[in-house]
């Protein structure tokens, strides 16, 4: 009988620079669908003036053995310019953007503006039963916003995505 | 002085600049100004195949055989998709092709127009980079850096998609040399350091091996003479993966023969108890390594590769060196100096040893031509021609690879990588177009041959006097060995059913056909081969049920090898059998 295992995984966050072409972001994405790897995050935007480069950042996990694999694949692909492995390099920060819509009367309604203030989410569209939060942080203290809101009228969610950048002085 | 040009026109004059001789090609509504701008063209070869297939593994058996770039032409849609296979297959072997494909025009992309594929979606990865050509002002540029891709680091076929209104739609053309962009620059040297430590790990070495691959071959020539020079220097046995075969030549004492699952015995073993291997443009594939927490468990590894990929990928090395084959041997034979290795006599006497098995010995037969024998008498009667063999995929492609023996690179053309059936006919065709004056032979099986057939209307077209051998054994040899090994001797859908009469069908298409039925035929049949000025297909009917040994069972070690005359036949547990 034969079953599946599994190794330990290691979270990375990765940021990659890359020529703006058409199917560059296929290319990126299809590169992870086709040797197994996973996305947990993926953002993208262009970063030059004349729009010619884009940065993604993109959440990963896997064994270690695998992040490596997926840092030299990602070199390979011809558009690609640079990759950063930020959490091998270290140490950097990562921010992510959420809109966390709530909804609910009296004493919750109360609550779940009283610990937004707490974690510096700012209502940016207020009904008189519901909220829209925004909120940037590191992904843990969204998660732990969002689980707190659970409790007190959570609609839906959106979030960015990571993105990433080493810290101190220096280009990575 | 600027003037200006249709982008067919642009495009094959891009094509002219780059040298191309040949496109393999297959007309459509999608490339038609294409091929209005070829008409009459002089200076490019147009080669019409019966198939796109055929055109990409032509294109591939071209470029192994001369070391240039293949270039294949095919319109969109169904053109592009049966090009695939071959695409995918120069991408696992890392050939150099080129391949145009037509596109419906920009304004229907995405509407499933007549004839319509998202052919760069297909083909994104399985090529090493592709385009859509949006703007004939782009294409000059485009062509000049997709042949720099797919010709340098490490080589692989490039798709260049264009349509139909971009073939038509006029730009400036000034003839001078492209504004290709300066974004692709692989790394072709090892650091100094690294080149240190390679040479002293070298020289320290009492056990040391060359394990060399498709990267040597495909580095050039220089690369082959480099490996040779560093061999002779160091002393060390050489083992080649089957891509690698003819970058050492087989009549060297130090030659181990193939390694992997049917690789000789001493390759495997010498491997297995080394304490250094050098690793030179190979890329430790689960063919080679068998179980991988038992892959030479004590041995240090040297790995040369142009593809930082390829390193740590299954098999976690010492030494990893970033960098082409030949550059890097030069790096290390420079260091290396006049140095003096160990002393390797107690290493090559125990490599003897292993050697005694005599593992690629196989039973008389008085019944039946075996197969081993009928590829031991094709080597001995063609070798001073010093043909190029092409192959297809089975036990025949194994069987040469051990029985027939090489002396030089670019002589061995088979599919590797992704184990195409069809490949042999189109390669040998292609490569005997690059090489007029060569013996060029598919060795084949009677299934593999029948899946890329048509193509022997092209060789009757150009006149090429390819010859393809097949060893007939009447089944799907390899499916049916595995089947005999793992499965109970269960053959589910293994065996050829209706072949047709090879010699009928080989004449039906103007070539010769001679059929081999017994051992005392085989060297006059060889040699009426030989003797044919023209295209020849030899039905060569060969034992039904030889097995192709030495063979590492999926999932085991290479000291578990099995030989002829061991018995094996039985099950295997599930782990073994979800092995590929
Ligand atoms: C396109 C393709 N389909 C299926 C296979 C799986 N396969 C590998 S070897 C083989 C049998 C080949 O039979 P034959 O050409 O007669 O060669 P033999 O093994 O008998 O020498 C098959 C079906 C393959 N390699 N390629």
């Amino acid at each position: 009988m034969m079953h599946i295992k599994h190794e330990a995984e290691e979270r990375h966050v990765l940021t990659v620079t890359v020529d703006n072409e058409a199917g560059i972001l296929a290319k990126i994405a299809g590169l992870f669908t086709a040797r197994g790897y996973n996305i947990d995050s993926l953002t993208v935007a262009d970063i030059t003036e004349n729009h010619s480069v884009s940065r993604i950042t993109i959440v990963t996990h896997g064994p270690p053995s695998q992040i490596d694999q997926i840092h030299a694949q990602l070199e390979r692909l011809v558009p690609v310019h640079k990759v950063v492995d930020l959490t091998e390099r270290g140490p950097f920060v990562q921010r992510e953007l959420a809109l966390i819509k709530v909804a609910g009367m009296g004493e919750k309604r109360v609550e779940a503006l009283r610990i937004a203030g707490v974690f510096r989410a700012k209502p940016v569209d207020t009904s008189t039963s519901s909220f829209i939060f925004e909120l940037t942080g590191a992904p843990d203290k969204i998660d732990t916003f969002v689980a707190i809101m659970r409790e007190l009228g959570l609609v839906e969610v959106g979030r960015t995505g990571v993105v990433g950048m080493i810290r101190g002085a220096g280009e990575a | 002085m600027s003037e200006e040009r249709s982008g067919a026109n642009i495009l094959v004059e891009s094509l002219v600049k780059q040298g191309v001789e040949f496109v393999f090609g297959y007309p459509g509504g999608a490339v038609l100004p294409i091929y209005d701008a070829l008409f009459g063209e002089e200076r490019i070869r147009h080669i019409l195949v019966r198939h796109e297939a055929g055109a990409a593994h032509a294109a591939e058996g071209y470029a192994r055989s001369t070391g240039k770039p293949g270039v294949v032409l095919v319109t969109s849609g169904p053109g592009a998709t049966n090009a695939v296979t071959g695409i995918a297959d120069a991408f696992l072997d890392s050939i150099p092709l080129v391949v145009i494909t037509g596109q419906v025009p920009t304004a229907l992309i995405g509407s499933d127009a007549f004839q319509e594929a998202d052919t760069v979606g297909i083909s994104r990865h399985c090529t090493k980079h592709n385009y859509l050509v949006k703007d004939p002002a782009d294409l000059a540029a485009i062509v000049d850096e997709a042949f720099q891709i797919a010709t340098t680091g490490r080589p692989g076929p490039v798709l260049i998609d264009i349509p139909k209104d971009v073939q038509i739609a006029m730009a400036a053309w000034h003839g001078g040399p492209a504004q290709r962009r300066q974004r692709y620059a692989p790394r072709t040297q090892g650091a100094i350091e690294e080149i240190e430590d390679a040479v002293a790990m070298i020289a320290a070495a009492k056990a040391p091996v060359f394990y060399t691959g498709g990267g040597v071959i495909n580095s050039g020539p220089r690369a082959t003479a480099l490996l040779r020079e560093l061999q002779a220097k160091t002393g060390a046995p050489v083992t080649s993966t089957l891509m690698g075969l003819g970058a050492f030549p087989a009549d060297s004492t130090d030659w181990l023969g193939m390694l992997g699952m049917h690789g000789t015995y001493e390759a495997n073993m010498t491997m297995n108890q080394s304490d250094l291997i050098i690793c030179v443009g190979a890329r430790f594939d689960d063919r080679v390594t068998g179980r991988l927490d038992a892959f030479a468990p004590n041995s240090k590894k040297i790995h040369i590769d142009i593809d930082r990929s390829s390193i740590n990928k299954t098999v976690p090395v010492d030494l990893p060196i970033i960098g082409d084959c030949a550059e890097v041997l030069q790096q290390i034979l420079d260091v290396w100096g006049d140095r003096k290795p160990q002393d390797l006599t107690a290493w090559k006497d125990r490599i003897d040893t292993w050697r005694q098995k005599k593992s690629l010995s196989f039973p008389d037969n008085r019944d039946a031509i075996m197969p081993q024998l009928a590829i031991q008498r094709l080597f001995a009667l063609t070798k001073p021609k010093d043909p190029i063999i092409s192959t297809e995929v089975g036990q025949h492609q194994m069987w040469a690879a051990q029985h027939f023996h090489f002396f030089s690179p670019n002589k061995w053309l088979t599919s590797g990588g992704l184990g195409t059936m069809g490949y042999g006919l189109p390669a040998a065709i292609g490569a005997q177009l690059g090489n007029p004056d060569s013996l060029v032979i598919d060795i084949a099986g009677d299934a593999s041959i029948q899946m890329n057939i048509q193509e022997l209307g092209t060789a009757t077209q150009y006149r090429l006097p390819v010859k393809i051998f097949i060893l007939n054994n009447e089944w799907m040899g390899m499916v049916r060995q595995w089947q005999e090994l793992t499965y109970e001797s269960r053959y589910s859908n293994s065996y050829s059913d209706s072949l047709p009469d090879f010699v009928k069908l080989a004449e039906a298409y103007g070539w010769k056909g001679i059929r081999i039925t017994r051992e005392s035929e085989l060297d006059d049949g060889i040699q009426a081969m030989m003797d044919y000025p023209g295209p020849v297909i030899v039905d060569c009917c060969v034992h039904n049920e030889a097995n192709c040994f030495p063979m590492i069972p999926s999932g085991a070690s290479h000291t578990e090898m099995i030989l002829y005359g061991d018995s094996v036949a039985g099950t295997m547990d599930d782990e073994a059998k979800a092995l590929v």
